[in-house]
């Protein structure tokens, strides 16, 4: 077993795959082990009992949404006579950002990596503000969220498909470039997305006024692109899961009690801790004490080489974190000690264009006692009130150390 | 013709400012005429067209795609610029040195400050061997302040790191100079012509004081922990300094200092500053030698006279070089054979004649296993006294009778294994009243035999006396000279004299073994000192104040000190 040589194919093979958004469907006829009954979350496997506030609000909500239940008793019944499951997003080359929850009739982004030949999903991104990603369950939340799958789904699927596809990589890496690190910021590449796709959403539709609302919509969200590049992001490592010998954390993601982790020489297990609490800005009226554990799939993009480790990229949203742009920069130095090596196609233009630090190496991470990075969005505790503020967290280490032994009892070392 | 070729990278986006440095790049390339390198928008492939480098290929290319087009003089000229692209680009990603961030680890730091020659270790001891292994890794040289380093660590850094032409100061070295500029507890001493290596911290730092209050300087000054000296390190770091400083040209003088030292690590030592070629001034604690002087060796007792004895050498215009020349002699000629008449001058030739070989015999030794079985047969080296008892029996004593060395003159000349034979010849009143009249005939006679043999025999005379005694010392000299022997007036030099002889057709019967170590890099060892360093913060910011280049790396043991995690960790490097 040669460890370098297999973190470098890992590595390579994440950075070569080019995920392109070819369309849009819903889940029930696209995603992978989709089903009427199937609910799927961010992070690793979660229990109603076990679930965060924020987590039992989007289940709720997207009971309500699809006419299985009235309120959260009802969910919580459902869920735990077990005539609704609940699985992981990632059991299903899909991503989520916060909860995640992706039921049988939301839309979903439909990415092809047209290096490798994988497919990927993500559910559309609702805003800011109280929405169904952060718990929020309320008529309001509902009612956008309607209008977001029967108005704007279907036409956004045509502009896509009238585009011949939007190359996410290639616009990441020039977002990168516009002061984006693609987790918490991605002001430009959302701008960029609705730039590309505005010119067939307007052919897409005979009706001016949806045309106008769409684009408006879009243009207006600075998080539009945030779930196309997660599912870019999942796209990319998913081709890095399951190489042989490869110390490679290639999938990181919570689900608002237990952060999970993958290494990919060690197939398709889960290594956990619990979550932490996110520091950052709250809005106003908003503390740490109203934090919700850490949440969400999006930590697939530090997965895949940037959102917070991009930071140096971002120095606007240094101030999450009541930094510097130096801090930026520094952040960005510190995720270069734990990763296998820097992107071919992220670069970073205030560290000269160097590449960004790519393949979190749990070798790394063991050894110097870091972990990543994570750029994210706060949840708030209780079910329904949604997103309070923004900021960083680290995953605890424990579980880093519990996938090392498990990876030197799998390979007798 | 020109040639044009076309590439185009899918979904591979840069920005436009390093897209045209790249064409720039591209087209100073030998043999190119013109290039284009954009991303292939509309507004782009116009651009191209107008420089006519948009050939169908080009054409071709969506928005996302970057489009490299090459013109050049010829096929194979314009391909290997196509295939310089990556190369190009990476060359722009060089990592940005960036002075405030404080990297976590040397490999960071390394890659940061790729220039550093120095990793200077000062972290708790049960860590500071695994951290020198990270340097050694790294090709850096170890100043190794931390103590509390296993011997058996110390012999394996130390060996590893000789096989890679690196040092390890240390461990336990608090002090040491490299190019002016002091790591750890240094004081500020001027640069000048002498090199210090010393296994003693205050030992190097006193010598380096001392040097520089009495107007001298230093080349550098290199620790080596004071137990490398020991029998067991054998001096590993001690004969890579020596060789170091040997072969520096800015390094006129070298001094060696050490605590107490193994009396036969001390030895080689001394033995391997022989082949210096300068002077090496010796000051190793309580190491007793017969001399002040051996060769180009100046043994000094205090860090005074050590100091003194540098600064005074540095003036010198002795060649410190020169061999003897020993064609002459024919192979298998290789023994000295000693004929003295005086029993204290036969004394003080043995304590002369022991630095340079382990074993002289003789009928009085200085060592009882050196003792001859029988005196009348000399085996290898030999020096007899024949004023012993057991010869002046029923005899006068060879100061009045020379016949038994006469005889024994001829059979020493008759063993093929015999190059050298020293005598001394005694004048004065009650000596024999004209020792030349017998002496120089058996002389010749004895040098005849081997010549007539084939062979060359030196024969040495210690004339001991004045030109106003009896026998007038010149016209004895005048005799002895002319039957072919090389006289001197001191038993120190005459003996010094057949060492050296002796020792260089030793060296030529057997060469030395090739040192186990690579020679240290003078040139990279020669330029500006820039370090990283682990452990005591200190240490960095006296390097900055000394306009040295530092990295700092904020130090953490391996898996937070986790024993288990650490050992996979470890064994992982193998796999």
């Amino acid at each position: 077993m040669d460890i370098e040589k297999a973190n470098a194919e890992a590595t390579n093979r994440m950075m070569e795959a080019r995920p392109v958004v070819i369309g849009m469907g819903k889940a029930i006829d696209v995603v992978p082990g989709m089903r009427d009954n199937l609910l799927m979350h961010a992070g690793p496997p979660i229990t109603w009992e076990r679930a965060s506030g924020p987590m039992k609000g989007a289940i709720t909500g997207a009971l309500i949404y699809e006419g299985k239940a009235k309120n959260m008793d009802e969910a919580q019944k459902l869920v735990e006579s077990g005539k609704i499951d609940l699985e992981p997003c990632h059991h299903h080359q899909s991503v989520g950002p916060m909860a995640g929850v992706t039921s049988a009739n939301m839309s979903v982004y439909i990415l092809e990596n047209k290096t490798h030949g994988n497919m990927s999903y993500s559910n559309l991104n609702e805003g800011y503000g109280k929405v169904l990603r952060y718990g929020a369950y309320s008529e309001e939340v509902i009612e956008r969220f309607g209008w977001m799958e029967n108005v704007m789904a279907p036409v956004l699927g045509k502009a896509i498909e009238l585009s011949g596809g939007i190359d996410i990589r290639a616009m990441v890496a020039e977002a990168l470039h516009m002061g984006d690190e693609g987790h918490n910021r991605n002001k430009a590449g959302s701008v960029l997305f609705t730039k590309a796709l505005a010119p067939y959403i307007v052919k897409a539709t005979e009706d001016r006024d949806v045309a106008s609302d769409i684009i408006k919509f879009m243009g207006d969200n600075a998080l539009t692109i945030l779930n196309p590049v997660m599912a870019a992001c999942k796209g990319m490592v998913d081709v890095a899961q399951g190489i042989e010998g490869s110390t490679i954390v290639h999938i990181m993601a919570r689900n608002g009690t237990d952060f999970g982790i993958r290494v990919s020489g060690l197939g398709d297990r889960w290594f956990t801790s619990p979550v932490g609490i996110p520091k950052g800005l709250y809005f106003p009226g908003f503390t740490e004490a109203d934090s919700s554990g850490d949440i969400g799939d999006s930590t697939i993009t530090e997965s895949a080489g940037i959102g917070g480790f991009a930071m140096a990229a971002a120095p606007a949203i240094v101030t999450f974190v009541s930094g510097t742009p130096k801090d930026a920069i520094n952040a960005t130095m510190e995720m270069y000690e734990i990763c296998f090596t820097e992107h071919k196609f992220f670069t970073i233009p205030s560290l000269d264009f160097r590449g960004t630090p790519t393949g979190i190496d749990l070798r790394k991470v063991v050894k110097l006692g870091i972990t990543p990075r994570v750029n994210t969005g706060v949840a708030h505790k209780d079910p329904g009130v949604g997103q309070v503020g923004a900021g960083l967290v680290r995953p605890e280490l424990s579980m880093f150390e519990e996938a090392l032994v498990a990876f030197a009892e799998k390979y007798g070392i | 013709m020109a040639i044009i070729k076309v590439e185009i990278r899918t979904g591979a986006y840069y920005d436009s400012v390093i897209l045209m440095q790249l064409q720039r790049s591209l087209a100073e390339q030998p043999g190119v005429t013109d290039a284009g390198v954009v991303m292939g928008t509309d507004a782009n492939k116009d651009v191209l067209a107008q420089s006519g480098l948009l050939v169908p290929d080009a054409q071709a290319a969506g928005a996302d795609d970057l489009v490299i087009v090459v013109k050049g003089e010829s096929d194979s000229v314009v391909q290997a610029v196509i295939d310089k692209v990556d190369e190009l680009i990476a060359a722009r990603r060089s990592s940005g040195v960036d002075e405030n961030y404080q990297p976590k680890s040397i490999e960071t730091a390394a890659a940061m400050l790729p220039e550093a020659q120095w990793v200077l270790i000062s972290v708790p001891g049960r860590y500071a061997a695994g951290v020198s292994r990270q340097a050694l890794g790294l090709n850096k040289h170890v100043f190794l302040y931390s103590d509390n380093v296993s011997l058996e660590d110390e012999i394996s850094l130390k060996t590893e790191a000789a096989s890679k032409g690196l040092l390890v100061m240390g461990p336990d070295c608090g002090t040491a100079i490299v190019n002016g500029v002091g790591l750890g507890f240094a004081n500020k001493v001027r640069r000048g012509p002498i090199g210090l290596v010393a296994a003693s911290g205050t030992g190097l730092q006193q010598v380096a004081v001392r040097i520089h209050q009495m107007g001298g300087g230093l080349t550098h000054a290199l620790g080596t922990g004071g137990r490398d000296l020991s029998e067991a390190v054998n001096a590993i770091t001690a004969r890579q300094g020596l060789d170091l400083m040997a072969r520096d040209p800015d390094t006129k003088v070298i001094v060696l200092v050490s605590k107490p030292p193994s009396p036969k690590v001390a030895d080689e030592l001394v033995k391997a500053a022989r082949s210096a070629g300068k002077p090496v001034v010796v000051n190793f604690i309580g190491y007793a030698t017969a001399s002040r002087r051996m060769d180009n060796i100046f043994f000094a007792t205090t860090f005074d006279e050590t100091a003194e004895l540098a600064i005074r050498l540095i003036d010198s215009d002795e060649d410190f070089r020169n061999e003897p020349d020993i064609s002459m002699f024919s192979p298998g000629q290789r023994y000295l054979r000693g004929l003295f008449s005086g029993g204290t001058l036969q004394y003080e030739a043995l304590l002369i004649l022991q630095h340079y070989f382990p074993s002289v015999y003789s009928n009085a030794p200085l060592d009882k296993k050196n003792k001859l079985e029988d005196s009348l047969v000399s085996v290898e080296h030999t020096v007899i006294d024949l004023g012993e008892d057991e010869f002046t029996v029923g005899r006068l004593h060879p100061m009045m009778d020379n016949d038994l060395r006469i005889r024994r003159l001829e059979k020493e000349a008759l063993d093929p294994s015999v190059a050298v034979i020293l005598l001394d010849v005694v004048l004065g009143y009650g000596a024999h009243p004209d020792p030349a009249s017998e002496l120089a005939p058996a002389i010749a006679h004895a040098i005849k035999i081997a010549k007539d043999a084939g062979r060359y025999l030196e024969v040495v005379a210690v004339v001991s006396g004045t030109d106003e005694d009896p026998q007038d010392m010149n016209a004895q000299i005048k005799l002895l000279t002319e039957a072919g022997a090389k006289v001197e007036t001191s038993n120190d030099q005459a003996a010094r004299y057949v060492s050296r002889l002796l020792l260089a057709i030793e060296r030529s019967a057997k060469p030395p073994v090739e040192e186990k170590f690579k020679g240290v890099d003078l040139e990279n060892f020669k330029k500006p000192m820039a370090g990283i360093n682990v452990g005591l913060e200190s240490f960095s910011e006296s390097l900055s104040d000394q306009e040295a280049q530092v990295v700092h790396v904020d130090w953490k043991p391996v898996a937070g000190g986790n024993e288990k995690l650490a050992a996979i960790l470890e064994r992982m490097k193998q796999k």
